[in-house]
């Protein structure tokens, strides 16, 4: 006992020691960013470079750009934040809005150009110290595409081999198309941060693209343009420097600035995003993090590394020891547009990018949907109405705490409460440590989530605005009540998404544990470890495999239904096959959890009472009927009812597998909470009056079910 | 002759059944094992055009060196985080699911309707709130802060579950243990707890799983590499502009293998469980 008493003090007193021996460090310089491959190789090696040289760690993050953004967001005000974050320009102004980023001019003295310093100023004052830029360029196959490239019209018009298509690129994408417009003299934003993408030009490059369309690849994405270029399959593709990263080494590759519009006579034009430094306002404090990102974005072997091994289009300098492709995109960066800074950019994206599928689809003219953009625009960015008088919050407020004290007293008034309270003792001590919990870590943030709802504008300066986002959601902002994403429409898509999932998740999910159930039955334990495969493998993953299966030209679907001699479908062109095709991925991922809950509620029927069923000569339809479903019934409703509750808040497959896609028409009203929250200029108290109403709903027609099948017992 | 036939059609429904659950999967194999992303032909049968393991040497981090000790790191984060999520969860929820299915007492059916509610709201927003909270704990940056987190979502679905099993197991067997003199807690540890095993399983397996995946708030909760969970990292291969596919398949082939593990050993325990507790009537 003395002996380890003793040891212990020894092992103290060495920690000690240690600790006071240590030599002072200084503290580390925190960066975070969202590089992949090359990119992230050059910054962890020239961190590592700096850091030896001059005696001070730098701590490099790299984060999932899924997840960037929303991190920024919480830490940063709380102080938790990095030194420096690397990002686009593009979102500097939503930072800026947030207060996560602090005046870097200082940092930013060098020889920057105008063309890369101008897109990181707000109100005159620079925030962040240019490090890369990227624009899109031409990336031509030189065994494929002709030798010389004089317009984009030559290029889709040349002779090219059976199967092989002149161009790809992400014509659906509003970022894409930016250059067209801008070939067209359109832009997307006006300088007073209006939507700009109206008028002839805007509508003639809508044709310009429609046109090109019937010449090239169907619904191509980011990955299936890789997919043709890499393939032999597309001659040119229009895409960035990151498009190299995946390309093999054995295609002949050249990269040219983008060609003329014959059209026009004038160029396509690409946005150009400009990638900085941008200080958090920490980090802006310590002049050793404002050397390290000085040295980072000037200094000429950060240059030379950043070009040489992260491929980049350095901001600074001439760009020596450059590949020759880096060269080129750094060529075609000269003639490209930067793109506004300004808050309301983030609310273009969307409607423009819904204006251009119409209009590719030809569901509505250049025009017609141009026009409906805009109003989406000018709704999305509508600034918050006047702060109204805290007066019927604070009265509704105080009503509902006072019926609850009400409810409260009534009870504890009644007789024998305070018998039955003495009798519940035993129980509470099972139940408290999960009510704290539950109530600490899941009551709070919902309540805190639900006072957002009453306020309008950015989490660092919000503006109260009482019952106005509710009012707005069910008044459909004074538009048609049933008009495009309005509440109700929304409602009545989530309550059919909702019933289709759930009856087939039921019905199949029934059925299957029905027939696993059957003694006798050879390579059950096989069956039940495939079918219950969905479950286990991440939603994310498969949900991404599905939406590939129901590609309008490469899906498995459609080459299903050819070979049974089918018409190919557009799956995400029209509501009802967008529909099917959410829903088929959601039956999918949701049958196993009710098949496992049937077979669980399976083995608890008793067996004799099958046996004398089987005895009094029912047929199997009948056994089912009559005997095992009824019994089933009370074990399967909390499932079925959770499992509705669950469908109604489907986000991700909805998100990733339909988009919303065509028009927005198959969000539910989750995914209108998040398009709420996330692309329509960050209205956060309105998506979380959103998910209060969807709570107020789905919790209403709970209390409703109940109360029904109470009155039903009672009869 | 007739049953033969309904036997061939039992199985002609289940195989049909078993084809349309692994086909999705079959072609995140295919991705998975495929050098390149391959020619965009219409196909109905997922093979990869040509067949290699780059991308899981991409994902394993064998291109770099040391890459693969970072990977093993991860890897033990993310079994340690859904090992004690699912034991966190199992050992708060299990008696209060105990409590709600076999006591009465006052409040027990406004607990309900607020665990039932919880499940009702949609977490749109609730990562900065949470943010805060466990700021305030000081659980920022650290596993066990995450484990909270994880556990506090899996746990109202636990009590659910579990109170659903507890409910069907006989009252019988308590009260008698209860008549020759055991405690409330003995008959609920030695006759409640054993009868429900198979069903604890399959709620750990659960609150496992829905760690075992999630990685936006891991993503904004953790700030060192080395406290990472692998979803995090699966999640780097999707880029802003473009993503890595294939290595992104691989991770998640990868990252799935243990979770389809577990279910074939709990659905084992599932099974054994079920056959041994058939004695209600």
């Amino acid at each position: 006992m003395m002996t380890r008493l003793l040891r212990f003090a020894c092992f103290c007193l060495s920690l000690l020691v240690l600790i006071t021996c240590a030599p002072a460090e200084r503290p580390p310089i925190f960066v975070w960013h969202a590089y992949r491959g090359n990119e992230a190789k050059a910054l962890e090696q020239l961190s590592l470079e700096y850091g030896r040289a001059h005696g001070v760690r730098i701590e490099l993050l790299a984060l999932p750009y899924g997840a960037y953004a929303s991190k920024l967001e919480a830490a940063i005000p709380h102080g938790h934040g990095p030194d420096v974050f690397i990002d686009a320009h593009e979102r500097l102004a939503s930072y800026h809005r947030n207060h996560l980023v602090a005046p870097a001019t200082a940092a930013a003295e060098g020889d920057f150009d105008a063309s890369v310093l101008d897109p990181l100023r707000i109100d005159g004052t620079i925030y962040g110290v240019p490090l890369a830029s990227k624009c899109l360029a031409l990336i031509v196959n030189e065994d494929l595409a002709p030798k010389r490239i004089a317009s984009m019209e030559g290029l889709l018009d040349s002779p090219m081999p059976q199967g092989v298509y002149p161009l790809a690129y992400e014509a659906q994408s509003a970022y894409a198309h930016a250059a067209i417009l801008h070939a067209w003299g359109g832009q997307m934003l006006q300088a007073d941060g209006s939507f700009g993408m109206v008028g002839p030009e805007a509508e003639a490059s809508l044709e310009t693209a429609k046109a090109w369309s019937a010449k090239l690849a169907k619904e191509p994405d980011a990955a299936l343009v890789t997919q043709l270029f890499t393939s032999g399959r597309a001659a040119a593709v229009i895409s960035g420097p990151w498009f190299l990263a995946d390309l093999g080494s054995t295609l002949k590759v050249k990269v040219l600035p983008l060609p003329m519009l014959a059209a026009t006579g004038k160029p396509l034009r690409p946005f150009l995003t400009v990638e900085a430094a941008m200080l958090t306002p920490d980090g802006a404090q310590r002049s050793e993090v404002l050397a390290f990102v000085h040295w980072l974005a000037t200094d000429a072997e950060a240059l030379r590394v950043r070009g040489a091994v992260g491929k980049q289009v350095v901001a600074s300098g001439s760009g020596a020891g450059e590949s020759e492709t880096t060269r080129a995109f750094r060529d075609a960066a000269k003639g490209a547009m930067p793109m506004p800074t300004l808050p309301t950019m983030r609310a273009t994206w969307v409607p423009a990018e819904q204006a251009l599928r119409k209009a590719l689809r030809g569901d509505a003219t250049p025009h017609e949907a141009l026009e409906e953009a805009k109003a989406r625009f000018i709704d999305a960015i509508r600034p918050p109405p006047p702060p109204p008088p805290k007066t019927p919050l604070l009265l509704v407020m105080g009503a509902a705490l006072l019926l609850l004290t009400f409810r409260i007293v009534q009870r504890v008034r009644e007789p024998g409460f305070r018998a039955e309270l003495q009798a519940s003792r035993p129980a509470y001590r099972y139940v408290t440590h999960a009510a704290a919990i539950v109530f600490a870590l899941v009551v709070l943030p919902l309540v805190a989530g639900t006072a957002t709802s009453f306020f309008a504008g950015t989490r660092a300066d919000p503006t109260y605005v009482g019952f106005a986002n509710y009012t707005a959601i069910l008044t459909a902002r004074g538009g048609d009540l049933l008009g495009h994403g309005s509440f109700y429409l929304t409602l009545l898509v989530t309550i059919l998404w909702t019933v289709l999932n759930v009856l087939f998740h039921v019905g199949i999910g029934m059925a299957l544990a029905l027939l696993l159930s059957r003694e006798k039955l050879r390579l059950r334990p096989l069956y039940r470890t495939l079918l219950i495969l969905p479950w286990a493998v991440p939603s994310y993953v498969t949900a991404l495999s599905w939406k590939g299966m129901f590609h309008r030209q490469f899906g498995a679907i459609n080459a299903i239904l050819s070979a049974l001699g089918a018409e190919p479908i557009s799956w995400f062109a029209k509501f009802s096959t967008a529909l099917a095709a959410n829903v088929a991925t959601n039956v999918w991922l949701g049958f196993p959890f009710m098949m496992v809950v049937t077979m669980g509620a399976l083995t608890s029927i008793p067996k004799e009472v099958l046996e004398a069923a089987e005895v009094d000569g029912a047929t199997s339809w009948q056994v089912f009927w009559r005997v095992k479903f009824p019994l089933l019934k009370p074990s399967l409703l909390p499932a079925v009812a959770l499992g509705a509750v669950w469908t109604f808040n489907m986000f991700n497959v909805v998100f990733l597998v339909s988009g919303g896609e065509p028009d927005e028409s198959t969000d539910i009203l989750v995914s209108a909470a998040y398009r709420w929250a996330f692309t329509r200029d960050a209205q956060l108290g309105y998506a979380a009056a959103y998910a209060v109403m969807i709570f107020v709903l789905l919790f209403g027609t709970s209390r409703l079910m109940e109360w029904f099948g109470a009155k039903r017992e009672a009869k | 002759m007739k049953k033969h036939l309904s036997a061939f059609a039992i199985h002609f429904a289940i195989w049909l059944a078993v084809l349309f659950a692994v086909y999705p999967v079959l072609w995140v194999v295919s991705l998975a094992f495929s050098g390149d992303g391959g020619a965009p032909e219409p196909r109905v049968i997922p093979v990869p055009a040509h067949p290699g393991l780059g991308n899981f040497r991409a994902f394993l981090g064998l291109a770099e060196d040391g890459g693969v000790g970072l990977f093993l790191t991860q890897l033990g984060n993310s079994l340690l985080v859904s090992l004690a999520t699912a034991a966190v969860a199992i050992v708060i929820a299990t008696p209060a699911a105990y409590a709600l299915a076999r006591m009465p007492f006052v409040g027990k059916r406004s607990a309900m309707r607020v665990l039932l509610a919880t499940q009702m709201f949609p977490a749109v927003a609730s990562a900065v709130p949470l943010y805060l909270l466990l700021e305030t704990l000081h659980l920022l940056d650290s596993r066990a802060g995450l484990v909270l987190v994880y556990a506090t979502t899996a746990i109202p679905f636990a009590i659910f579950q579990l109170r659903g099993t507890i409910e069907t197991i006989p009252v019988d067997l308590e009260e008698a243990a209860m008549v020759d003199g055991a405690t409330r807690l003995q008959a609920f540890v030695k006759v409640v707890l054993p009868a429900a095993r198979p069903a604890i399983a399959v709620t750990a397996l659960f609150a496992f799983m829905s760690a075992w995946n999630e990685f936006i708030l891991a993503a904004t909760l953790l700030s060192r590499k080395s406290a990472f969970t692998l979803p995090i990292v699966l999640q780097s291969y999707v880029g802003e502009h473009a993503a890595s596919w294939g290595t992104f398949a691989a991770g998640a082939l990868l990252v799935s293998a243990p979770v389809m593990a577990l279910f074939y050993l709990v659905q084992r325990q599932l099974v054994a469980g079920l056959t041994a507790g058939g004695v209600k009537g």
